[in-house]
């Protein structure tokens, strides 16, 4: 009985719940792990990369997985003061970044300075939210974490997904594995780490919410914000040698013997 | 009275932008209801240059040339900006807009200077009043004045009929 409130987002079914707003989270915890840490000084954002054929070309660049894949992760940024992750599908993703992006460079035509990062998560956020209750239409299959920076709030750390909803968080996750990825956090998390450590964290966590224990760079991604010495923002899309490193610094890289076989 | 045209004395020209109400006072207080936080000044002259820009190239523009000051709520800088009918904005240290200008920029340029304070402040302001009152050709009337602070604004008592005779 319960199709006969499935195919509409716009109806709720008795036990007052959205099927399609339900659904669109479980499509997204099929996708790869993304998770969020926030430090003192800075953020880190990993996430994994679902590497669904040997054939399929990898970017060079370590920001953009293949276009138009479905449960791929990705980082990219909605304006120049915020990076996020993205759990679920792709292409909605796309369209949402766009969106964010534009809605930053209005913001910045407008009043000349960054759009504060929780106007930017609200604006993203509205706009899912309509999916939920109008238009007969399919909600947006992502969530997002964004990490940026303003300076009424300093370093933010937020999370969103299709049902519209968002909050700051000191930790966060998205996609397969949530509830393991949440619970390692909440057990590891110290306040007032540093970016290096953050890292640190992230990597453990990732290692053991992923399939393989052993990581390597074609597996994940990894971006960060932080501040330099002299106070400007920056951020960071690292590259896989760094990703490496920062593995090899952990012990948890794939081994060079075990990658021939 | 010397001259044919006389200003209202008790006119106050200044507006507190994020109270009260029209277009621009309107939208910042908008602002601050959405987002919990006021415009900075820096955000809000380039919002008004904006709109004046628009109105510009409309059929109806806004013939009005502002001053525009104000205190950072986060860093808690002030800062002053110059914005003329054109919707030309631009920082500046000192400022004056209208035929008074041609009076007391050169003693603002004399006597001003970065890291002066509030009374400072005042005292140039008395210099700028004391010349207008010699060499305006329209009767001079006094100033309404007003400073802003990180606390907000707040009217500044200012003597208006010291009497300054030409030398």
């Amino acid at each position: 009985m319960s199709r006969r409130y499935d195919s509409r987002t716009t109806i709720f079914s008795p036990e007052g719940r959205l099927y399609q707003v339900e659904y669109a989270l479980e499509a997204i915890s099929h996708a790869g792990t993304a998770i969020g840490i926030l430090a003192k000084d800075g953020i880190v954002l990993a996430a994994e990369r679902k590497v669904t054929s040997k054939l399929l070309e990898q970017d060079t660049k370590p920001t953009r997985s293949p276009p138009g894949g479905f449960h791929k992760c990705k980082s990219a940024d909605p304006a120049s003061n915020m990076i996020c992750a993205v759990a679920g599908m792709t292409s909605d993703a796309n369209i949402l970044i766009n969106f964010a992006r534009q809605s930053a460079q209005r913001y910045l035509l407008t009043y000349n300075e960054d759009i504060p990062c929780e106007q930017l998560v609200r604006k993203l956020c509205d706009l899912k939210q309509g999916y939920t209750q109008h238009g007969g239409l399919r909600p947006f299959g992502v969530s997002f974490i964004y990490a940026g920076w303003d300076p009424q709030r300093q370093f933010q750390l937020y999370l969103s997904n299709p049902s519209g909803n968002y909050g700051g968080w000191k930790a966060t996750s998205a996609g397969a594995n949530k509830a393991s990825a949440d619970s390692l956090l909440k057990q590891d998390y110290k306040e007032d780490c540093t970016l290096k450590e953050a890292c640190g964290m992230a990597v453990k966590v990732l290692s053991k919410t992923m399939d393989s224990t052993k990581l390597s760079s074609e597996k994940i991604e990894f971006a960060t914000v932080g501040q330099t010495a002299d106070g400007k923002i920056y951020q960071r899309l690292w590259s896989a040698d760094e990703i490496t490193t920062l593995l090899k610094e952990h012990d948890l890289a794939k081994d060079a013997s075990a990658e021939d076989k | 009275m010397r001259g044919a045209t006389i200003l209202k004395a008790s006119d106050d020209k200044t507006r507190q932008l994020n109270k009260h109400t029209l277009y621009i006072q309107a939208n910042a207080q908008l602002y601050s209801m959405r987002n919990e936080t006021d415009l900075s000044p820096t955000a809000l002259a380039h919002y008004v240059r904006g709109q004046l820009a628009t109105s510009l190239r409309s059929r109806k523009p806004y013939n009005v040339n502002l001053l525009l000051g104000g205190v950072d709520p986060i860093t808690h800088k002030p800062s002053l900006f110059w914005l003329d009918y054109l919707a030309a904005l631009a920082p500046v240290p000192y400022a004056a807009h209208g035929y008074a200008q041609y009076y007391c920029l050169s003693i603002l340029d004399k006597h001003h200077h970065p890291d002066m304070t509030l009374v400072q402040g005042i005292k140039v302001l008395e210099m700028c009043t004391d010349e207008l009152k010699r060499r305006l050709p329209i009767d001079f009337k006094g100033m309404i004045v007003k400073a802003v602070t990180k606390d907000g604004i707040r009217d500044i008592e200012f003597n208006d009929d010291k009497v300054v005779k030409c030398p």
